[in-house]
């Protein structure tokens, strides 16, 4: 099972500018795989956007609205993207600055589809 | 128009989804203030019927009702490109340039309505009065309230909307669909309302604030400068966040038909707006 969830998200780090990605536990904020996530402090980059995640979910029932199903913090220097997953997951992405996020979207998509 | 009536035309258009009832059920939705419904009605219909003009005007009605007065505009200008003399697209088209302050203009587009449909009494007095406040000497670019042709007044906000649209003014979705927050998640300016069109906007306020203090520490964790946006995508609506100041937030919500990238843009012109309404004079 483990090795079936970095298989899918070396998918997402082929993408041109893709630092790294992970899968993390959306309630608990936790890392629950990953590939090529040198240099990048994984733990705390899964705790934060699980928040992020969380804290838009909330604002979005409050506004009567579904959960969010994609979402991106963009930042001068580069990007973080997450896609919800069955089973309470997240997948998440941190990109370059330059990077087709379309496609960065679609292969999150497909690796959450896996998860299921 | 009943309940009942509304049943039966849906009905109607269930069986048959090429029938033009879309056009009567559509309107009636509007004037009970479905808007949301009524814009999903009217655009299923444009897409097997794009050159019909009485369509574009329909929707450009709804649009302009729920505030969307950018989208409504470019529905008049179709309806008028359909059909150059479609007095509701001249009416429409005139209201925008009135509100805008462009008299001249207003005057232009309600003189042609009233040439399409000369026993429009409303639209003729409107005329009237943007004549009046053409001629009046020195007087502000923009008619005041009173001055407004009673025909031609601005559109309501929905019900439950936030009674502070000031700040985004001119906006599309001035008055619903644009927010304006402190970093403590205290509502600045702007409204929101939900599906069933109750006010959320204080709710949604409070609930961001920690969204903003999140992404903060996460771009700085990983050394990516300054977080700029956050964009997320619900089975039915489109969210866009930025910090148009520092400690303050902007969120923008739209039907999930307006992609993200025109979401960006708006915030542009909305962060503008909230910009120079934060440095305004106390």
């Amino acid at each position: 099972m483990r090795a079936d969830i970095v298989g899918s998200l070396e998918a997402v780090t082929r993408v041109r500018g893709v630092r790294g990605a992970m899968v993390v536990s959306a309630e608990e904020g936790l890392v629950v795989a990953e590939s090529s996530m040198e240099g990048i402090d994984g733990a705390a980059v899964a705790a934060l956007m699980a928040g992020v995640v969380a804290r838009l979910g909330r604002a979005t029932e409050a506004a009567g609205r579904t959960a969010p199903a994609f979402v991106h913090l963009q930042a001068e220097g580069g990007a973080l993207l997450a896609v919800p997953a069955p089973r309470d997951l997240l997948v998440v992405a941190v990109t370059d600055a330059e990077v087709n996020v379309g496609l960065v979207r679609l292969e999150l998509r497909q690796a959450a589809e896996q998860l299921a | 128009m009943s309940n009942e009536d509304i049943r039966v035309l849906t009905s109607q258009l269930a069986g048959d989804p090429s029938s033009l009832v879309f056009l009567p059920l559509g309107e009636a939705l509007r004037r009970r203030g479905q808007l949301e419904a009524a814009e999903k009605i009217v655009v299923a219909g444009l897409t097997r019927y794009p050159e019909l003009a009485e369509a574009h005007d329909l929707l450009a009605r709804v649009l302009s009702d729920g505030g969307d007065l950018e989208r409504a505009f470019d529905e008049w200008d179709i309806a008028l490109r359909l059909d150059d003399r479609h007095a509701g697209a001249h009416k429409g088209i005139g209201f925008l340039y009135y509100v805008a302050g462009d008299l001249p203009q207003a005057l232009d587009h309600l003189e042609a309505a009233l040439a399409a449909d000369p026993g429009a009494e409303g639209v003729a007095a409107a005329v009237a009065r943007v004549r009046e406040a053409l001629a009046a000497p020195a007087g502000p670019s923009g008619p005041a309230d009173s001055t407004r042709p009673p025909l031609l007044a601005t559109p309501a906000p929905p019900p439950g909307a936030a009674d502070s649209p000031t700040v985004f003014a001119g906006l599309e979705g001035a008055q619903d669909g644009l927010l304006l927050l402190d970093g403590n998640g205290l509502r600045l300016g702007g409204g929101l309302t939900a599906p069933d069109g109750s006010a959320v906007g204080d709710a949604v306020a409070a609930h961001l604030a920690g969204v903003f203090r999140d992404a903060s520490r996460a771009t700085r964790l990983l050394s990516l400068g300054s977080w700029t946006s956050v964009a997320a995508e619900t089975a039915d609506a489109n969210l866009f966040l930025c910090a148009p100041a520092p400690d303050s937030l902007l969120l923008l919500v739209r039907d999930n038909s307006v992609p993200i990238g025109r979401l960006a843009l708006q915030a542009e012109r909305a962060s503008e707006a909230a910009r120079r309404w934060l440095e305004r004079p106390a």
